[in-house]
């Protein structure tokens, strides 16, 4: 029988992937590719939830996740054309005007 | 085959899990962005199927819609117009991968098949397990949601196409061309 437990930990090993590849990648496409994995397994729980407890609420907030990732992954690849055409480049450690 | 039958969707639940953990350390370990890409592709395919098996069928149109279609082809246009290295296509590479993709697409399709059999053996006709009681009414899924997401959340639906306006908008003024060289010549930009 699986159990919204089962989807709790994949989720969980998701959102750890991707947090993983957050932090650690260099190049920033990579590291947008990395953000979308951790919206889906906050999806995954959302959904997870929505069936165990029998209410469509959570299903429609992943639709607004869903949305918002949509808005960010538009504006994250914007960030990167507009980075490649000022420094030619993708890699995040080179973007490094403000000394942060 | 008993067993296949009595433990369907456990069995189904294990192999999307490890299909989508696979995925999920593919795109964080390839170097080439194109091959983190395809691996995530494959990752949302099978989320969308995990969705199929909680009955969330509409979200899973919409996910295959929105990210394997959408989010994306966006992806990989942009690893195109930034040039990343390593992005351009071998030809001998991919010459070499023609048997590997058709032994994989009949692999797939007789798992597809021997899915939808057992899956017919599990549970019979799934139309009449995935109606969704709303108001005591016994409706399909997409009917469902759109039900509780045009009256219950009718104003957070309105924000979040405005959000969607902005984002719309940063990413034209992002892409613009004459942004830099009007910055770069001292002018006000146009």
């Amino acid at each position: 029988m699986i159990t919204a437990t089962h989807y709790l930990v994949l989720s969980l090993l998701m959102f750890g992937i991707g947090l993983i590849g957050v932090m650690v990648r260099r190049n920033m496409i990579t590291v947008l590719m990395s953000l979308e994995l951790i919206f889906n397994a906050v999806n995954l729980n959302l959904i997870a939830f929505s069936f165990r407890l029998g209410d469509l609420s959570g299903q429609i907030l992943a639709i607004f996740v869903i949305t918002v990732a949509a808005a960010e992954a538009a504006i994250g690849l914007g960030l990167i054309i507009a980075l490649t055409r000022l420094k030619n480049t993708v890699i995040l450690d080179e973007a490094n005007e403000m000394k942060g | 085959m008993d067993f296949l039958v009595t433990h369907f969707g456990e069995i189904l639940f294990y192999s999307f899990a490890g299909i989508v953990l696979v995925g999920a350390i593919g795109v964080v370990t390839l170097k080439n962005p194109v091959h983190s890409a395809i691996s995530l592709l494959a990752t949302f395919v099978v989320v969308a199927a995990l969705f199929v098996l909680s009955h969330a069928e509409f979200l899973a149109a919409v996910q295959i819609m929105v990210y394997a279609g959408g989010i994306m082809v966006l992806f990989l246009f942009v690893i195109m117009l930034a040039r990343v290295k390593g992005v351009s296509p071998d030809q001998a590479f991919l010459s070499h991968l023609v048997p590997v993709a058709v032994v994989g697409g009949v692999l797939l399709t007789a798992l597809v098949a021997a899915g939808v059999l057992l899956g017919v053996l599990a549970v019979g006709d799934g139309a009449a397990a995935a109606m969704q009681a709303v108001d005591g009414v016994q409706v399909g899924n997409t009917e469902a949601v759109g039900m509780v997401l045009y009256t219950k959340y009718l104003v957070p639906f309105e924000v979040v196409s405005v959000v969607l306006l902005v984002a719309m908008i940063g990413a034209i003024v992002f892409g613009r061309r004459d942004r830099f060289i009007a910055e770069s010549d001292g002018e006000v930009g146009s």
